[in-house]
């Protein structure tokens, strides 16, 4: 590509890691009508693994992924409520994603089986389970960059004749359509502020701008089930404030959350259950405050030894060492 | 002056030539797939010796004209479909190998003795056994007509009626283009174009749009055969890899996931192609044989090739702010 191509790439990646002060988090929490019901009925579900919800929405049972003789997610029984934030967190390597994308079909298991809305859906494929209402967002964001961020809105609405190539061909089809969705889609930019960029391109939005787009343009689908896989990381610490609130909002419309995440503070504050995966197999999960303080989570998150500081001189001391070599082995 | 006139004249009739309407199908075939789509199509060839064949064997059979188009269309649409299945759900460079091995194939098949009672071996099968039931559809009444400084025969292989007939065509086809690419179907291809992930998490048969956009493309690519060998023969050395590379460059001169941008992109090639090669051939008529001008003007279009992709990627009418970010 020619040299003047570079000259407006968008600032992404050059932000601060996300350093946000417990406050500025509890600061953006939405104290809803809804966020109380969820937080009352799931207080009486007991916080332990594989346990049963109330109202579940998605069901996976014994759900295996290998590559070669590693595997990445081993889950033996996994309940989401409907209704309900849940993040599912877990240390670089946990197999979240991995799990994720078994979940929204975008990879094969080896063995499992799952349901969504009491459908089974363990081989159905990716696009059609979309179709039947649960929508996902990407890691790395996919924002479609030579469309515009409206077109980018509108080729997510569902069911549009003017999308079948004989449709395509008879406008009074589709026009009908077409404006009904530009209407709800400008109603969704402006709220997520990106209503003013309606006519650019996708490519030249920002890093967290492409976040936003990618979450208004699931929201386009109508989806009963969202799915966002980190949505937080490479965002700047203004955004995520902005993001945890969306993210709340979502619920508060009666739509389902499940997200991925390995930045616990964020989690703490906007999930109503959490979900705690370490080496492919879920160790814990229950409401964030309980779960935050299970052992299990502290040692795989952090190590059985996050509070031994590693600059520390007295590590170059064999008989510390030798201690805590000990203490690893009796655990 | 003399000189300079007959060249410039030569040049400007290819403007309208029905070679260069040929090329100005083929690419809107490729656009479809490269320009929207997204597909790498290597062997645009491939389709339009399918186009050929399936044309000219169809009337040698004894079918009537618009049979035989069909028959043109329906082989196209066929290659896209075998090639197709096994590779669009594969990463895109996968198309790009199996179809420039199909279109080597179809050639060396159409060469081989194997099958040469119906193609005509490596010869080929000659304009005459074909073009009669094309050439009696023309309305024009007989004699040569002048339109300034261009003068052809009404009916026959280089006349009037072959360049209204391509034309025709080819204007169908621009229209259709306009006319699925401005809908909401058009808008899904260039999705997939950006990422077709992202398409499919959306809820769309990625597959079906990828296969809808290879057949129609395809079926462009064998008519465009069809215009390619009204006025010639049935020459399968003809339409090899030199074929595929002239119509990408076409695609590219005139700008890819543009309307026009094929049809300007052939115009402007062929003229230039041709002022090149006859000015070339009378001003260094002293310093290299005619055979060499030949190559050198080949030599120069790859240039080109190199210079468009390198330094205007968008082409003639794209648009630079497509490019002003990094596409992946």
């Amino acid at each position: 590509m020619s040299a003047e191509n570079t000259t407006e790439k968008p600032a992404e990646n050059t932000t601060e890691p996300v350093e946000l002060d417990d406050e500025t988090l509890a600061a953006t929490v939405v104290d809803s009508e809804t966020a109380r019901q969820v937080t009352e009925t799931l207080a009486g579900v007991e916080p332990k693994v594989g346990v049963a919800k109330p109202d579940p929405i998605l069901r996976a049972t014994g759900v295996q992924r290998r590559f070669g003789g590693m595997t990445a997610v081993d889950v033996d029984h996994l309940e989401v409520q409907r209704g309900a934030i849940t993040a599912l967190i877990g240390p670089n390597g946990a197999g979240k994603t991995t799990f994720f994308n078994l979940l929204t079909g975008f990879d094969k298991p080896n063995q499992g089986t799952w349901e969504f809305e009491g459908k089974q859906i363990a081989r159905t494929s990716a696009a059609k389970l979309a179709r039947s209402g649960m929508v996902r967002t990407f890691q790395l964001t996919k924002a479609l960059s030579r469309l515009t961020v409206l077109q980018n809105m509108l080729l997510a609405a569902p069911d549009n004749p003017g999308e079948n190539l004989f449709g395509a061909l008879f406008r009074p089809l589709w026009s009908g359509v077409e404006k009904r969705n530009t209407e709800k889609a400008l109603e969704i930019l402006e709220r997520f502020n990106l209503a003013q960029k309606k006519d650019d391109f996708a490519g030249s939005l920002s890093g967290g701008q492409r976040k936003l787009l990618e979450m208004a343009r699931a929201l386009m689908t109508d989806p009963a089930m969202i799915m966002l896989d980190e949505p937080m990381a490479g965002v700047n610490p203004a955004l995520v404030q902005s993001l945890l609130g969306h993210i709340q909002a979502l619920r508060d419309d009666g739509m389902t959350v499940l997200f991925v995440e390995h930045d616990m503070h964020a989690v703490r504050h906007i999930s109503d259950w959490v979900v705690v995966m370490a080496e492919g197999r879920i160790v814990a999960e229950g409401p964030p405050t309980s779960v935050m303080q299970d052992q299990a989570v502290v040692d795989a998150y952090l190590g059985a030894h996050h509070d031994t500081d590693l600059g520390d001189d007295s590590l170059l001391d064999p008989a510390v060492l030798a201690r805590l070599e000990a203490e690893e082995e009796k655990r | 002056m003399d000189e300079l006139s007959r060249i410039l004249i030569q040049a400007l009739g290819q403007l309208i030539a029905p070679a260069t309407a040929a090329y100005a199908l083929a690419a809107i075939g490729l656009n479809l797939h490269f320009g929207y789509t997204g597909l790498l199509n290597i062997g645009q060839a491939g389709f339009m010796l399918m186009g050929a064949y399936g044309f000219a064997i169809a009337t040698i059979e004894g079918a009537p004209f618009w049979l035989a188009f069909l028959v043109s269309a329906g082989a196209g649409a066929l290659l896209a479909l075998l090639l197709g299945i096994p590779t669009l759900k594969l990463r895109g460079d996968y198309l790009a190998i199996v179809t420039i091995s199909a279109a080597e194939i179809i050639r060396f098949a159409g060469r081989s003795t194997l099958w040469a009672d119906y193609t005509g071996g490596a010869s080929g099968l000659a304009g005459s056994t074909y073009k009669g039931p094309f050439q009696a559809l023309s309305p024009l009444p007989d004699g040569r007509t002048t339109i300034g400084p261009l003068e052809y025969l009404n009916n026959g292989s280089d006349s009037w009626w072959t360049r209204i007939f391509a034309w025709s065509v080819v204007l169908v086809a621009v229209l259709l283009v306009w006319l699925i690419t401005r809908s909401p179907w058009g808008r899904v291809l260039k999705g997939i174009r950006e990422d077709e992930d992202a398409v499919r998490a959306l809820g769309k048969n990625v597959f079906a749009y990828k296969m809808q956009a290879l057949v129609l493309g395809g079926v462009a690519g064998s008519l465009a055969g069809l215009l390619f060998v009204l006025p010639i023969s049935v020459a399968p050395d003809n339409m090899g890899r030199t074929l595929t590379f002239f119509v990408w460059t076409v695609m590219l001169l005139g700008g890819a996931a543009t309307l026009f941008g094929p049809v300007l992109g052939a115009m402007l090639f062929f003229f230039v192609y041709m002022l090149l090669r006859t000015g070339m051939r009378a001003g260094l008529a002293d310093v290299m044989p005619a055979q060499n001008v030949e190559h050198l003007a080949g030599l120069m279009v790859g240039v080109a090739l190199m210079c468009i992709v390198i330094f205007r990627p968008q082409g003639i009418l794209g648009n630079k702010k497509e490019l002003a970010f990094d596409v992946r």
